[in-house]
Formats: structure tokens, C-alpha cells, sequence
């Protein structure tokens, strides 16, 4: 099965301190550092599982600049058999529509029989896998956290509000986005990161993918960001200052006081 | 029937037979040892021919004069007598054996000093055989825990260490009747007799048998020869197959035992540095991946449980007992390395023998290695399968963020290196205490080195401060790397993440080299041997409390009396200041010059102290345990009668104030580091860096005080 994971490099949330920048519009970039968007690596997993089951291939694609071979670098390391950069400025500042169109146009120039993303980017609105689908006519299955290939066909389970399960068959081609807990993740070292430092790495750009430069890029972007700041403490939020004991035991309080504990 | 006239010819009768059984017995253990040997050969390299004078003196220490066995005492003293027994006997059993060739004596036990030899030899079998009742006794009635097996890993050896042990005592008590019975004869023919050893086995036998024929003697000594002959060879053949090989390989263990504590084996021992990258696999996946020395030690181990006894992760429930690291290992190569037929392939160990959860619950606190009499190495191994599992991707979920954080940030917390050095900002320590952060630019004789926990976490910080204090009272000229310093990598490194340690390591030796420091002092014992051990080229490093001994000794640190003369404390030693570096006496001297401190030792203290549950990364691994280990260990505390548990790690802190609340001991207990009590009882130099507010927090540390 020819497999393609589209992954995504954000900031850590756990491992950085996010602040907002002067103007008010982002958030402080320096001294930031980045990993993959989780449940991307979790995408990435369930493909190679797939692949180890059933045979084939799975190659990992991401848009953006050449900062972002880093993750690609790490999901070859987790043994992923390709990986591809999508760059070109001409993509800069694309909305979620725009990172679905390059996308599609590299979909259509192979032949991938299942495509997956991760449910959401950190940094994200959970859109291009469902835009991806539409655009390339697609069935599509979202929040899938199992997996089973049954001759042509997959059967997927999803996760429904509530904490209850179904089980759907979809047809092949098809994309998928992929929920956390899929599987467990295996680990990529500094080891297998070094291994693959010189697997070259192709970048394909407009060009290559015969974009058309009227649907990427700022001025195709139909949603735009008009401001980004963090909440106001509001009504019947309480912000606790007290030591990690006097907290926890506010925190109990409060939860048992609220009818959170049975 | 004709019985010879001399005596001593008595076993010509059966010489061919003898000889043949002789030579078969040697053959087949030829044969067995050769077929035990070829995975040694198929194993990796480890050079262990070196320093010949340090590991005789190992040799001499622990083989000879079996140094760990009498820390258990009863188990300890049979072993040694059983030993010696051995010993003295292995001599007489040969010259036993030869004379059923022909007539032999060994050189030098002949005549007058041969006498007394045969008379300390009747002694030691008489020994020997008691001892081996004692054993099956021991064994079948009184059944001591450690020898128990836990069904998930394999069957009881009971049977077959009864079955040795009746084998040993067959061979005792036919020795013996080899000499009544012979003594029985001379003394009938009125030939020169010596005189059995009195009250010896052979001196009881020979007095029950002393009024038979001469020819029931003689079928009877021809027997005693026959069943000693076979009860020798047969049991020489046996013992490669089970516990018992450990008499042939011990002395061979002992003798490469490894020397250097606290150290980690190499990724290859074959295999420079530089050249690293292309090592295709690391770390143990299948058998053959462990050194020659390690497969020797499965052979060697005696299933004595001493290590399983010890381990805290045994304690505390989790799914290991360092024993059967060594027996399970021992049953797979006995099973692919068949004496008969060819070895099979080799299969991966984990999921086979060794499960992950297994491998990932050792603290590598060194009980195990302690206890060990025969010196069998089990961080080592532990290590090399962990980096197995690293290279494979293995790693459980909970250890996989902080080692992406430890990649990216250079800690396991993942929080911003702009904040290493943030504990020095409270006002109130400024007011007490100035800390260079050390550049290129700002020199200082002595690094402070912080490490992770101690920097960024908000107990932990007061370690720090303290630290810092108690350098800054001494009048040290000291300094911090601050956002330069990276986690020391010590648990990165024994969590089996080497490359990922060496990049840690080359950034802090670097860092360190730029300081321009003299010597560094670390508050963390982790760092303490990761700096001493693990890295190379960089200045001398010791732990806060030698450097506090060597002052409290020199009188330039006095302390006030103790406020609270009632409180009683006890110190546990930190499993790698203790342990793994012999710092044991240090830390109590300093305790000690502290007026009025009321100190007890908890029974398992020194060499033989219980790990809190492990430091570094392992605050992250979620392990399958009933209980807490650091809950045992103030459990322990608490039976020794004390109520302050002083330790010097910030490890052990964490461990045992969470051990002290999941134990329910909040109020009646509580913890502080050697260092933070040293700087609440230190008299001040400078009245103007006396106690600020920072110290006077100290009593919600100490409860009740």
C-alpha cells in the first residue's frame, strides 16, 4: 500500500514558554523550538504499521521552508521510505485552503492509495485533511484512532463524543485524520537522526507541481487572522496563588464543592 | 576370591575399568566445557587482560577468602566451609582417583606432612558432609524466601540443588569409606596403619566397619572407589548444565570482574568513538550482542538470590529480580547452545526472555552488584539492553518527551534555557548570597555544577541556594554555567541513550573548559559521577559534603546546637555518593559535629542502603509496582526511630518527601538535604549574611519544628 502522511513543524508547547510578540499579532518566535505536530507523528506511526502488515510504501510530505526538513529528517529516522518538502514563497502566508491545494497537486502527481493527517495541528484549525478530500473527491473519515486494512476496503474506528466508538468501512483512496493514541509512537533517537542526516530530501516547488499562484499564498488566503492574544481571566475563573500543597488542596476542594467527585 | 596380599593393590583388579571411567569422565567434561565455551567466542569483545595485580587481589579477596558471603551469615559460613572443603579435598580426590591407575601420591603430601593432610582431609569431608545435611535441610524445611521463584520467571531449582547436594554428600561419604575401609584392612593385617583423624567420617565408618572379613572390606572398598569415581565424574559432567558450573567458572569471574565502579561499558569495546556511526546495531538485541564476560557471569551465577533480596525494584513488586536476568539468560543459551546438535538462530531477547517493563524498573542503584559474592555485573547488561531498545525504538510514551525535551532543551522538564540560572534571582538570596554566572569573560576557581532537577525545580531550588551559601561562607571563589549547562546526561546515558548523552557531554565539557574552573563541586550525586566517571577532560569534581567535611574538619565551619535536641535523624545514602562512589563517611561526620544531633542508622545503611526509587529520568517512567520504593525506605526510617531522613540528592528528596505523604507519615516525618541543613545550623562568618528569610522558611521544611 503506497501510504503519504502530511506533517506539520510546530512549536512545542511543552517545552517553550509561548508570549505574545510587540505587535500583538503572533507570538514570540525567538528562541522557540519545534517539533513535530504530535498526532502528525502519530499519523506517521500508524502508516509504517501499516506498511510492516501489508507491504508498500510510505512517504511523508510537509509545506513550508527548509527548517522543516527537520521533522522530515526525524520521520525518515522513524522509517518512513521517503520524505518531500513543498516550497515555494509563493505559498507564503496560504490559509488552510491554500496548504490543501499544494497538497493535492502533489497527490495527483503519484499514486497513493491512502493519505493521512493528523487531526489537527497544534497551531492549527483542523481543516486541510477534509479540504484535501474534497479537493482530490476523496471519501474521508476524521478523528480515526484504529486502523484495519480488509482487502481493498479499511475499516476505521472513530471516536464519538461521549467516549463511544464506531467502526466504518471506507473505500480506497481515501484520507484520514488520525486522533492521538492510534498506537504508541516509537522513538527516534539522536542515533537514527545522524543515520539519516544525508538521504537527500527533494523539494518540489510551484513549478514542479504546476500550481496555480492565484489559489496560494496571502493573496489567495480567503481567512486571514486579524488578532491573536491570550484570554482575560474571566467571570468565575479563579487564578490560585498559594503554595503546590495549599493549591491542590483548594483544587480538591473546589472540584469536590462543584460535584466533580462521585 | 583372591584377595592380594598387599593392600595397596587392591584396586588392581578393576585398574582397566577405573581408568576407562577416568578417561570418559575427562572427555565428556572436555567436551561439555568446549561446547559451553562457543557463544564466547560469538560474543562481543571486552577487554579484561589488564591489571593483573588488582584483579588477583579480587581473586584473593572474594574467591579465596570469600569476602561477600558471610553478609549473610548462616548461608555465608556454610559456603566457606563447604569451600574450603573443596579445597583441601580437590587435592586428595585427585590423588584418589590417580591411584586407581596406579600408585600416587602428589608431591610433598607424603610422609610426615602427608599424614597431617589426610588427617585435616578426613576433617573437611566430615565437614563437608555435615554441611550437606545442613543445606538439604536448610533447603527442604526451613525454605529462606530469596530461593523462591515467582512462576513468571520459570520453575523452582529446589530438585536440582537437593539432587547436587545429596550428589556432594554420596561423594563425601564414599570418600570416606574408602579410607575406613582400607584403614580396616591394614589394621587386620597388621600393616603399618595410620591413624584415622579421631571423630572423623572416615574414623566413625571405619570403627563400625573395623570387625568384617578382609574380603567384605575389600568388595567394600572396591565399591566406595567405584561409587566415589563415578559420584566425581558424574557430577563433574553435570555441573555445566545448572547452578553448580559456578565451581569450574568462578574463579574466572572474579578474576575479569569488572574494577571500575561506577562506570557504564561502552557502546563496543572494539569500536573507537569516532567511528561510532557506523556501528550498525547497539546496545544487546540477541544473545550474542553481550560480551564474553557478561555470558560468563550467567554460567557463573549460583541462583544464591542475594541480588533479588537487595533490588528495590524486587522489593517494591516491580517485574525484576537481577537473578533472573542472569538464570533466564543462562536457560536460553543452554537451549540454543545445545552440547549435542547445533546452535540454533539467534532470537531477539525482549519479548522473549526479557520483557520491557523488566528491563526499564532498574534504578541502576548497584544492590544487586553489592551483594553479589561472585562480582556479576548487572548495570551493564541493563544498559546494553536498554540501548538496544533506544536503537529499535523501544521507549515507553513517558520517557519519550523528556528525552525529545533533554534533545531540544538540554533538560527533561523542557523549560526555556534562559531559566537555568533563575534561582538565584529571589531577593532574598541575593541579600545572603552572590552567584557568577561563568563565561569566558567571568572566571571563577570552583564551578558550581547545578544540573536540571536542582536548578529548575522549586524544592529543589533551595538546594541550590544552599549549596551556594555554604560556598559562599567558606570564602570559595565560585561560579554557575547557568544557561550553558545542559543535564549532566547521567540517566540519559544509563537509560541506554548514548548519543544523545554525548552530545549533552560535549556541550557541558566545552561549557566547562570555558569557565576556566579550577575544580567543580555538584549538590547532586548524579552529576557527581557523571562528571567523575562518565566525562573526560574536565577539572576534578566533588560533592558538597566532602567539601563540608573537609572544612568542618579544618574548623572552618562550626555549627549552632540543634533547636529541637529530641528530633532523632538517620542519613540515607544516595545509591551513587554511597555505592557507586564510597562516599559514606563524609556526610555522618558532618552530621555528627552538629551539637545536639541525635542520629540513628537505619539497617539498611552504607553499601547496603535501599534506592528512594531512582533519580533523573526514571522520575518519568512509569513502572508496574505495588508499592513505592522510596514508601519502603521511610517505612525503614521510621522503624529505625528517627524522624528527619537527611540525604544529599535531590533525587532522594523528591522520593522520599512523596514516599513521606503516600506513607502517611506528613507531620511525624520529614526530609532535608545534607546541604540545606548544613546552611540552616552553619555559624555565619559575616553577621551581615546571617540567616535572611529564605532560611527562616526552612522550618515548613522540617514540620513540627
Amino acid at each position: 500500500m503506497e501510504i503519504l502522511v502530511c506533517a506539520r513543524r510546530v512549536p512545542d508547547t511543552s517545552e517553550n514558554e509561548i508570549e505574545l510578540n510587540a505587535a500583538g499579532n503572533d507570538i514570540e518566535r525567538d528562541d522557540l523550538v519545534y517539533s513535530i505536530n504530535e498526532p502528525d507523528n502519530y499519523a506517521v506511526e500508524e502508516a509504517l504499521q501499516i506498511r510492516d502488515r501489508v507491504g508498500g510504501n510510505v512517504t511523508v510530505v510537509t509545506v513550508g521552508g527548509e527548517d522543516d526538513e527537520e521533522i522530515l529528517r526525524r520521520e525518515l529516522a522513524m522509517g518512513a521510505n521517503q520524505a518531500v518538502l513543498i516550497s515555494d514563497e509563493a505559498l507564503n502566508g496560504s490559509d488552510g485552503r491554500g496548504i490543501a491545494t499544494a497538497l493535492k497537486s502533489f497527490v495527483q502527481k503519484g499514486h497513493y492509495d491512502l493519505i493521512l493527517t493528523g487531526v489537527q495541528a497544534d497551531d492549527g484549525g483542523a481543516q486541510v485533511g477534509g479540504m484535501l478530500a474534497a479537493m482530490l473527491d476523496y471519501p474521508f473519515a476524521s478523528l480515526v484512532n484504529s486502523i484495519t486494512v480488509d482487502g481493498g476496503k479499511l475499516k476505521v474506528g472513530r471516536e464519538i463524543e461521549g467516549g463511544n466508538r464506531e467502526i466504518n468501512e471506507i473505500d480506497l483512496p481515501c484520507v484520514l485524520s488520525i486522533q492521538t493514541g492510534i498506537n504508541e509512537p516509537r522513538y527516534v533517537g539522536m542515533r537514527g537522526i545522524r543515520q539519516v542526516a544525508s538521504v537527500p530530501i527533494p523539494t518540489y516547488g510551484n513549478s514542479d507541481l504546476g500550481l496555480d499562484t492565484a489559489a496560494i499564498g496571502e493573496a489567495a488566503a480567503k481567512v486571514k487572522r486579524v488578532d491573536y492574544f491570550i484570554p482575560a481571566a474571566g467571570k468565575g475563573a479563579e487564578i490560585l496563588r498559594g503554595s503546590r500543597e495549599e493549591n491542590a488542596d483548594r483544587v480538591l476542594e473546589l472540584v469536590a464543592t462543584k460535584g466533580g467527585l462521585k | 576370591m583372591v584377595v592380594s596380599s598387599q593392600i595397596t593393590d587392591w584396586l588392581v583388579p578393576g585398574r582397566t575399568l577405573f581408568l576407562s571411567i577416568q578417561l570418559i569422565g575427562i572427555g565428556c567434561f572436555a567436551f561439555i566445557v568446549a561446547k559451553r565455551l562457543v557463544p564466547l567466542f560469538r560474543a562481543q569483545s571486552d577487554p579484561r587482560f589488564d591489571r593483573l595485580w588488582e584483579r588477583l587481589g579480587k581473586v584473593w579477596k572474594f574467591w579465596l577468602a570469600q569476602w561477600k558471603h558471610p553478609r549473610y551469615r548462616f548461608a555465608g559460613i556454610l559456603h566457606i566451609l563447604i569451600f574450603a572443603g573443596f579445597l583441601l579435598l580437590a587435592q586428595r580426590a585427585f590423588a584418589v582417583l590417580m591411584i586407581g591407575a596406579e600408585h600416587f601420591a602428589l608431591p610433598g603430601l607424603s610422609g610426615e606432612f602427608g599424614h597431617l593432610y589426610d588427617v585435616v582431609t578426613d576433617y573437611a569431608a566430615t565437614v563437608v558432609f555435615l554441611c550437606m545435611i545442613v543445606a538439604v535441610v536448610r533447603r527442604l524445611v526451613f525454605k529462606p524466601a530469596r530461593y523462591a521463584v515467582p512462576a513468571k520467571y520459570g520453575k523452582a531449582h529446589t530438585a536440582d540443588a537437593v539432587f547436587l547436594l545429596g550428589l556432594i554428600a554420596v561423594l563425601m561419604a564414599a570418600d570416606s569409606f574408602f579410607a575406613a575401609s582400607k584403614a580396616a584392612g591394614h589394621v587386620l593385617q597388621d600393616q603399618s596403619a595410620e591413624e584415622l583423624a579421631f571423630l572423623s567420617l572416615p574414623w566413625i565408618l571405619q570403627s563400625l566397619i573395623g570387625s568384617m572379613s578382609l574380603a567384605t572390606l575389600w568388595v567394600l572398598n572396591l565399591t566406595a572407589y567405584l561409587v566415589h569415581e563415578l559420584a566425581f565424574y558424574f557430577l563433574l559432567c553435570y555441573r555445566p548444565f545448572g547452578i553448580q558450573f559456578h565451581v569450574e567458572t568462578s574463579l574466572f569471574s572474579i578474576y575479569f570482574a569488572k574494577l571500575d565502579k561506577g562506570t557504564v561499558k561502552p557502546v563496543r569495546w572494539d569500536v573507537a568513538d569516532e567511528h561510532l556511526d557506523q556501528v550498525k546495531s547497539f546496545g544487546v538485541k540477541t544473545f550474542e550482542d553481550f560480551t564474553w564476560k557478561h555470558m560468563l557471569d550467567f554460567y557463573s551465577c549460583a541462583d544464591c538470590g542475594r541480588c533479588a533480596d537487595n533490588c528495590p525494584a524486587n522489593a517494591a513488586g516491580r517485574p525484576l529480580a537481577p537473578r533472573f536476568i542472569s538464570t533466564k539468560a543462562r536457560d536460553y543459551v543452554f537451549q540454543h547452545y545445545p552440547v549435542t546438535g547445533t546452535a540454533s538462530n539467534s532470537t531477539p531477547l525482549i519479548g522473549t526472555i526479557y520483557s520491557e517493563d523488566e528491563i526499564w524498573s532498574c534504578t541502576t542503584c548497584g544492590a544487586c552488584e553489592e551483594e553479589c559474592p561472585l562480582l556479576i555485573e548487572y548495570i551493564d547488561k541493563i544498559v546494553d539492553l536498554r540501548r538496544g531498545m533506544i536503537d529499535d525504538g523501544n521507549v515507553p510514551q513517558s520517557l519519550q518527551k523528556p528525552l525529545k525535551a533533554l534533545e531540544s532543551r538540554g533538560n527533561p522538564y523542557g523549560k526555556m534555557e534562559k531559566r537555568k540560572a533563575d534561582w538565584v534571582k529571589s531577593a532574598e538570596f541575593q541579600k545572603t548570597c552572590s552567584v557568577k554566572v561563568l563565561d569566558r569573560k567571568t572566571e571563577a576557581g570552583t564551578l558550581f555544577f547545578v544540573d536540571s532537577i536542582t536548578s529548575y525545580d522549586d524544592r529543589m531550588q533551595s538546594i541550590a541556594r544552599s549549596t551556594a551559601r555554604i560556598l559562599g561562607n567558606i570564602g570559595e571563589d565560585f561560579g554557575i554555567l547557568g544557561p550553558a549547562e545542559k543535564d549532566s546526561g547521567h540517566e540519559v546515558r544509563r537509560f541506554g541513550e548514548e548519543m544523545l548523552f554525548r552530545a549533552l557531554r560535549d556541550h557541558n565539557t566545552e561549557a566547562i573548559q570555558a569557565s576556566g574552573a579550577k575544580r567543580i563541586v555538584t549538590a547532586d550525586p548524579h552529576a557527581y559521577n557523571a562528571l567523575k566517571h562518565d566525562y573526560k577532560d574536565v577539572p576534578p569534581v566533588e560533592h558538597i559534603s566532602q567539601v563540608i567535611a573537609r572544612e568542618v574538619k579544618a574548623e572552618r565551619i562550626s555549627f549552632h546546637p540543634v533547636e529541637q535536641p529530641d528530633r532523632v535523624y538517620t542519613y540515607h545514602d544516595p545509591c551513587y555518593l554511597g555505592r557507586h562512589n564510597q562516599v559514606y563517611d563524609d556526610p555522618r561526620e558532618v552530621l555528627d559535629a552538629i551539637p545536639g544531633l541525635k542520629r540513628v542508622e537505619m539497617k539498611r545503611s552504607r553499601d547496603r542502603s535501599f534506592c528512594c526509587g531512582g533519580g533523573g529520568l526514571m522520575l518519568f517512567y512509569e513502572p508496574k509496582e505495588e508499592q513505592r520504593m522510596g514508601v519502603l525506605r521511610v517505612k525503614m526510617a521510621a522503624e529505625a526511630g528517627a524522624d528527619v531522613i537527611v540525604t544529599a540528592c535531590p533525587f532522594c528528596m523528591v522520593n522520599v518527601e512523596d514516599a513521606i505523604k503516600v506513607a502517611g507519615l506528613e507531620g511525624r516525618m520529614s526530609a532535608i538535604d545534607l546541604a540545606e541543613l548544613v546552611d540552616q545550623q552553619m555559624v555565619r562568618v559575616q553577621a551581615a549574611t546571617a540567616p535572611a528569610n529564605e532560611i527562616q522558611r526552612a522550618p515548613e521544611l522540617v514540620p513540627g519544628r
